[in-house]
């Protein structure tokens, strides 16, 4: 029996396609520039000017131009697309609420964090585990999903969350400490008064 | 299959047993036989195989937190990712430039597709139901995963309407399933 070793794929790092594909992707353009700076000998293989006259050659210009046409088209779409939700992960800002429970026990409530595509159930975990208290996902008034953590560490989940957006490459996300001082009823109350206010 | 598939999709998720996993191997190299000799490393034998269950019947096993196979009903499906690493192991077909950009939206192959000149069939004759990869006009790698609806002899002779069905391709739900 002979050992078979496993073949290795190149994978873009783009739209994770082999870069066979990425021409039929919508991130074409990007696709193309991250091969050039990371294999260039890969692109020079699949974009010389050779292999390109070899391509067309299976199908009629018109066709070509066509679907050319059409791929252009989606991806202006794309990259539109990808621009908003930048803009919208700039714009967003996570809050760090502190909730006053029994005089000196207080819950933090994290939200906003939806956005930035984090798993909410796994952070709530690594902040149970890091702070050592209960932590778990709710959704709140609005319908989105929060963390609740058990005792006063906001300072604390403040740092973390702002090195995790770091990582991230989101270094201008601003993240928010509020201090609700009011029991919780009372806020209720509030709000409900205020939704009331509003139909009205 | 996987057009739409998010984390969502999942029901479960489990352990399965080193005899369920001995099973398992033997199952997919009977499918496969070409596997024989590397089926060792894809499945090696003392890794912890775990049971994903999903939505609509289908199974996806993981081995070291990648999807390696997945199941449905019977047939037992390699992912791209292990098609990719052992492209000789599996039946191959290829389509025509101009379809790729349907399969890769999820299309079923319609037969015309896989007749034409930039398109090739195996010489030996493949039975309806069994598992392919499919190539692409130019390419050398796979660019997915699917079922003959009719044996390639019929896809020869009739060449209309469907021809294989598309279950696993590049950029659907499952490439994109992370864990």
């Amino acid at each position: 029996m002979t050992e078979v070793l496993p073949k290795s794929t190149l994978y873009c790092g783009v739209c994770s396609y082999p870069p066979e594909y990425c021409e039929f992707t919508a991130t074409f353009k990007r696709c193309k520039e991250w091969l050039l700076s990371n294999h260039q000998e890969v692109y020079e293989k699949l974009y010389s000017d050779e292999a390109l006259a070899n391509q067309t050659s299976t199908l009629s210009l018109e066709k070509e131009q066509k679907m050319e046409q059409e791929l252009e088209k989606k991806q202006k779409k794309e990259e539109a697309k990808q621009e908003r939700e930048l803009q919208k992960k700039l714009s967003s800002k996570v809050t760090i609420k502190r909730i006053e429970r029994n005089k000196r026990k207080h819950i933090i409530s994290i939200s906003g964090l939806e956005v930035f595509n984090i798993d909410m159930k796994k952070l709530s975990k690594t902040f149970a585990s890091k702070f050592a208290t209960g932590a778990t996902v709710t959704k709140n008034a609005e319908k989105k999903e929060e963390i609740l953590v058990q005792g006063d560490v906001s300072n604390e989940a403040k740092e973390y969350i702002e090195k995790l957006l770091e990582e991230k490459g989101l270094n201008e996300v601003k993240v928010e400490q509020i201090d609700d001082k009011k029991k919780k009823k009372a806020l209720e109350a509030e709000a409900e008064a205020a939704a009331k206010a509003g139909k009205k | 299959m996987f057009k739409k598939f998010s984390k969502e999709d999942v029901h479960s998720r489990s352990n399965i047993k080193s005899s369920a996993q001995r099973g398992l191997k033997g199952n997919f190299v009977s499918q496969f036989e070409a596997l024989e000799p590397v089926i060792d490393t894809i499945i090696p034998k003392k890794s912890q195989a775990i049971l994903i269950k999903c939505e609509d019947k289908i199974q996806l096993y993981l081995i070291d937190n990648e999807v390696v196979l997945f199941q449905h009903f019977d047939d037992l499906i390699p992912t791209l990712k292990v098609v990719h690493k052992y492209p000789q192991c599996f039946p191959r077909v290829q389509v025509d430039r101009g379809a790729i950009k349907f399969v890769l939206s999820g299309a079923n192959i319609m037969c015309p597709g896989l007749t034409s000149a930039g398109a090739d069939l195996p010489e030996e004759n493949l039975e309806e139901g069994s598992i392919v990869t499919i190539y692409a006009e130019g390419k050398e790698t796979a660019l997915a995963v699917g079922k003959l609806l009719m044996s390639t002899n019929d896809i020869k002779s009739i060449n209309k309407g469907h021809g294989i069905e598309l279950l696993h391709y590049l950029g659907d739900g499952l490439w994109n399933h992370t864990e």
